[in-house]
């Protein structure tokens, strides 16, 4: 099986890429063990969400958007496991983000770090946009739609996601 | 089984894992005043169905009461108009009987306050088969001690005097006939003069002068003169005052409603008696004449008073 293959897309011709054995795996449990861990001890590092910027990537880089939202459930209900919310926040929420990063993947080419960013960018306003939807919906829990923490967050994580992308590049078969 | 299409299966995924997760959440989320989040769902989802269910059975229970199972309320109805009629039949037996025990009790009143005087009360049978005549029968006679000429009375006042007695019948004339004739005097001007019938329900005070003062609404008594009725008896109240001739016209009511007599008082005794007196009433008052419960303190002299101004 080749490591690379071409989907195609109308005249376009966009890479899907394979990864070493257990680097989605391993991936996705150093960022979930990550993002309830480090907090503990650095409390800036509350405005990162490292599993976003994992389903991002992978649903970028799979460009599948059947795994690539099945990955964005596990990854979502695993970080509600470690948290106080109730099941299903963020894997609903992350489930959209792999769904739609795959989806966008599939028909855009996201090598570029500037593409990376403001993709990075947009998918973290839509999931939070997300998360206050069903927090208000479901919950029961009135949440501002923006701040300017959530800002910040954002530019922090979608910079953040630019470096952790090209290190995540280096896992990929070549 | 229809196979999806293979652009829409990730779509059709995504739908359903998010709905998945969604009802996962429901299933956590307990709101304070509704239980959990799915418990309002479901029966906000199952409710109206339920609804609807309900409004479309009463719906079709209302029309099956009210346009098709009519056999039974026609039955019911019929039941219940022939209870009303027994009903109806039952209380109108009822307030006779009680009006009936009306009048015995006060026939028993006057009988007790005029212990002496002999009396029977007796049930009127029947009346004249001539509609000229006022007679009126009664369920006694001369077994029970009734004669010629004794005086028939109620509480209320005059009714009439015996004028035939046979074994178990009495034929009394009543004094609005026009051969009946009764002493009289107005009460509060002792003014004597008889009182006759004139084939009216309404009396005639034949012998009253043009000079004398008659006021409407004056009572009249029986003044004993004419040895059938004890003196100061209600006969009953001038209702119209008249220049005559020579006499004044005046037209008297009967205390005693002689139209709806059922029982009467016979006076045993032909010999003159003396009547304790009953309170008086309004003038004119049948009502009032009829309930005698106050005797007066003194037993009314037999003697004629004249009070003439």
């Amino acid at each position: 099986m080749n490591d690379t293959y071409d989907l195609r897309i109308g005249e376009s011709h966009i890479e899907v890429h394979k990864f070493h054995g257990g680097t989605i795996l391993l991936s996705v449990l150093v960022a979930t063990i990550l993002q309830s861990f480090l907090p503990v001890y650095i409390s800036k590092a509350a405005v990162l969400d490292l599993p976003l910027l994992i389903t991002i990537y992978f649903g970028l880089s799979r460009r599948n958007p059947s795994t690539g939202l099945l990955l964005g459930t596990v990854i979502g209900l695993l970080q509600d496991s470690l948290s106080k919310t109730p099941l299903g926040l963020f894997g609903i929420a992350k489930t959209v983000i792999g769904f739609l990063a795959s989806s966008i993947g599939a028909r855009l080419d996201t090598e570029h770090p500037l593409a990376r960013f403001a993709l990075t960018a947009a998918f973290f306003v839509l999931h939070q946009g997300i998360v206050v939807l069903i927090q208000k919906l479901l919950l029961a829990q009135p949440q501002p739609w923006f701040t300017m923490r959530l800002l910040v967050a954002c530019l922090v994580n979608s910079v953040l996601g630019v470096f952790l992308y090209f290190l995540l590049d280096r896992c990929r078969k070549s | 089984m229809v196979a999806l299409p293979s652009r829409h299966r990730s779509l059709f995924l995504l739908l359903g894992v998010v709905l998945l997760q969604v009802l996962l959440l429901a299933v956590q989320i307990k709101r304070d005043s509704q239980g959990r989040l799915i418990r309002v769902w479901t029966v906000s989802a199952v409710s109206p169905v339920e609804r609807s269910g309900a409004w479309g059975i009463g719906k079709v229970r209302d029309a099956w009461r009210h346009y098709f199972a009519l056999s039974d309320a026609a039955r019911e109805n019929e039941e219940l108009r022939r209870e009303n009629g027994q009903l109806k039949l039952e209380v109108m037996q009822l307030q006779s009987k009680s009006a009936e025990a009306d009048r015995l009790a006060a026939l028993l009143n006057f009988k007790q306050k005029q212990a002496k005087v002999p009396m029977v009360v007796a049930r009127v049978i029947g009346s004249s088969a001539d509609a000229n005549s006022a007679v009126i029968y009664l369920d006694q006679g001369q077994r029970d001690g009734i004669r010629r000429n004794m005086g028939v009375i109620t509480p209320e006042g005059v009714v009439g005097k015996v004028i035939e007695s046979f074994r178990d019948t009495a034929e009394v004339l009543l004094v609005t006939d026009r051969d009946s004739g009764v002493g009289a005097m107005i009460a509060d001007t002792r003014i004597q003069s008889p009182v006759g019938g004139t084939g009216e329900p309404q009396l005639n005070m034949k012998y009253v002068g043009n000079d004398d003062e008659v006021a409407v609404g004056s009572r009249v008594v029986t003044s004993g003169m004419d040895r059938i009725f004890p003196k100061d008896l209600p006969v009953g109240t001038i209702t119209q005052v008249k220049p005559g001739g020579q006499y004044k016209q005046i037209r008297v009511r009967p205390s005693a409603n002689l139209e709806k007599l059922e029982e009467v008082i016979v006076l045993l005794t032909t010999d003159p008696v003396v009547l304790k007196q009953e309170a008086p009433g309004p003038a004119g008052d049948r009502s009032s004449a009829a309930a005698p419960t106050a005797p007066t303190a003194a037993a009314t002299n037999a003697k004629p008073t004249d009070k003439r101004p």
